[in-house]
């Protein structure tokens, strides 16, 4: 287990090594000067001429691709076209936000799918599989953008229980530690900053999660069914072991790994579904900012997008592995 | 391909699957509304009303009218159009291209397979919405890329389950006694091997159509696809945002529209699925 830890950990340079190779093709493929690409294009002759030479691009290919990846390494990831400010710097400022709002999201998912899809997995033909057939059937053809403004309209509008959009209320007076807002106010003991931030995150984090939550029911449910039917679970009923424990220790149990797999597998449409519920709640994270920077062809901004998202897919996959082989005893690492 | 859906669509098995049913009779008429539109349309799509801007709802205009006093229900009728357009195109794209690429995958093997299948696992990791993004920046805005850029997004999906299908093809009965009466490679393939692996091909495209139509409309709605003043279901969310707390019903008729679309897809290709392909129920 610690040898496969290691080599997937040893791996996950490599993959971003091959990955920091599309992105130097990807920023070849624009069409244009490289250096005007990263510059933006209202950078002058001048600026772009002395870019070209400090960052070799006079140079052959292999070299300015070295170059480039000991840039990257430094940390030196450009600046961004819109607003001039260190690329690195922007997206660090950002990140606890969309952190924050995924996770949430992914927290609501399991929670409410996990339950609602094992009682449906126990009893076909319930009010809980009625359930699960809806919410597996609605969540994935919902417009995100579409039902988070309907719902900001509603409850933010309408009805006026919570705030429709933001992260913290103007003027709040919430110290900055993590990031992580919730966490934040945890921390330095602010009671009412943790409230306002738990209020202005429920929306975007329920609206975030109708895609995870259906399919998580949906798999709980099928990997249950298909585990209650065999053998040992027979047995299990047989010898007499209240059905509480039957479900917990004999279905549930075997159904963990596909589970965790599938949840491991979201985390990428929760980012891409973020890009939209972000920018519907105007919510300070990353994906609030991608649509902007890829119309103003912001190069190095959109470059350092797609490095972090990458790495923190890579390390979720890994975590998602490692989770699937400490619940399944039956998978092995050599 | 048009045979095996037919065939599909022919057989009692489907017609007795109340969601491939349900989700037929939607098509139907979305497909319907998409040619009729012209026609069914009170208005046409364009035509400002400047004094009836914002109007709610009523009996000459069921759906109300949007920020310029144009015909909500005439503009969602016409957006039925491109949204059909650019689902099943995407689809057929990324079917199409996907395809080929596993093909190769499968039957070459070797350096080629590795690369190909390396390629499209780390593709499919990464959220398709910012893959899609990252390629319209390259293409350049527009309906016609963003419908490319998400057809491109998702093609590792179609990559892997063609491998797949033709390796497992590769080893049956009739292939290998094909091979050894010595069929030509490219009749092989076209004419032995293909047809094992179209079937979870066509329902995986049916299935994903839904999810094209949703990603290209979230494109609009970010303004990277389609542009005002296109009757266009996410272009006019995006333009009903601004308005959203005085005139909720200019951007929900929109949306009612892209669900229930969406969904009528993913209900046609469960009922597909079953047909075509059963084992892969879930």
């Amino acid at each position: 287990m610690i040898h496969y830890f290691l080599r997937r950990l040893a791996l996950l340079p490599l993959t971003l090594l091959v990955l920091s190779l599309a992105t130097f093709v990807l920023l070849r493929l624009v069409p244009g000067d490289p250096a005007q690409v990263m510059l933006g294009e209202h950078a002058t002759a001048a600026q772009v001429a002395q870019f070209r030479a400090s960052h070799g691009l006079d140079q052959p290919l292999p070299i300015q691709y070295a170059r480039y990846l000991a840039d990257l390494a430094r940390g030196e990831w450009g600046r961004a076209i819109v607003t001039g400010r260190p690329v690195l710097a922007e997206i660090g400022q950002r990140l606890p936000a969309t952190v924050e709002l995924a996770a949430a999201a992914m927290l609501i998912a399991c929670a409410v799918g996990i339950p609602v899809g094992a009682l449906a997995g126990r009893r076909r033909h319930s009010w809980a599989d009625r359930l699960t057939s809806a919410i597996s059937l609605v969540g994935v053809a919902l417009p995100l953008f579409w039902i988070g403004l309907l719902l900001s309209y509603i409850f933010g509008y309408a009805l006026g229980w919570l705030p429709p959009s933001g992260r913290l209320a103007v003027g709040s007076d919430l110290a900055w530690r993590t990031g992580l807002h919730l966490v934040d106010a945890i921390m330095t003991g602010n009671p009412a900053a943790f409230s306002d931030a738990l209020r202005r995150l429920a929306l975007p984090a329920l609206v975030l999660s109708s895609v995870p939550l259906a399919v998580i029911t949906r798999m709980t449910r099928a990997t249950l069914l298909e585990t209650l039917a065999q053998d040992h679970v027979r047995t299990a009923r047989a010898k007499g072991l209240p059905e509480r424990a039957v479900l917990l220790r004999h279905g549930l149990r075997n159904a963990a790994p596909a589970v965790a797999t599938v949840i491991g597998l979201q985390w990428g449409s929760l980012l891409s579904g973020a890009i939209l519920v972000e920018t519907v709640f105007a919510w300070p994270g990353v994906g609030q900012i991608v649509a902007e920077r890829v119309l103003g062809r912001d190069y190095p901004a959109v470059q350092g997008i797609v490095l972090v998202t990458a790495g923190m897919i890579m390390v979720v996959n890994l975590a998602t592995d490692l989770v699937c082989a400490a619940l399944d005893p039956r998978i092995h690492y050599a | 391909m048009p045979s095996d859906l037919g065939l599909a669509l022919r057989r009692p098995r489907f017609w007795r699957s109340r969601r491939g049913v349900i989700g037929f009779a939607i098509i139907l008429c979305v497909f319907l509304v998409a040619i009729g539109a012209d026609v069914l349309a009170p208005d046409t799509p364009y035509t400002p009303h400047l004094l009836e801007r914002r109007h709610g709802p009523s009996l000459r205009h069921p759906f109300g009218q949007d920020e310029l006093g144009r015909d909500n229900l005439s503009r969602v009728l016409h957006g039925a159009r491109r949204s059909l357009l650019v689902g099943v195109g995407a689809a057929a794209l990324a079917l199409i291209a996907g395809g080929i690429l596993g093909t190769a995958a499968g039957i070459a093997g070797g350096w080629l397979d590795s690369l190909i299948t390396g390629l499209a696992d780390m593709a499919l990791a990464f959220p398709t919405l910012l893959l899609a993004l990252t390629l319209v920046m390259l293409l350049g805005r527009g309906l016609t890329s963003a419908t490319v850029a998400v057809a491109f997004a998702a093609m590792p999906v179609f990559v892997r389950l063609t491998r797949i299908g033709v390796i497992r093809a590769r080893q049956q009965e009739h292939v290998l006694a094909a091979r050894a009466v010595g069929v030509p490679a490219g009749r092989l393939i076209l004419r032995h091997i293909l047809p094992e692996v179209l079937p979870p091909l066509i329902v995986q495209a049916m299935l994903w159509i839904g999810t094209a139509i949703l990603e290209v409309a979230g494109l609009s709605f970010l303004g990277l696809a389609a542009q005002p003043p296109a009757p266009d279901w996410g272009a006019m969310i995006a333009q009903g945002r601004g308005a959203v707390f005085a005139a909720p019903h200019i951007l929900f008729f929109p949306g009612l529209a892209i669900m229930v679309t969406v969904l009528g897809f993913n209900l046609l290709g469960d009922g597909l699925r079953d047909v075509l392909d059963p084992r892969t129920e879930l």
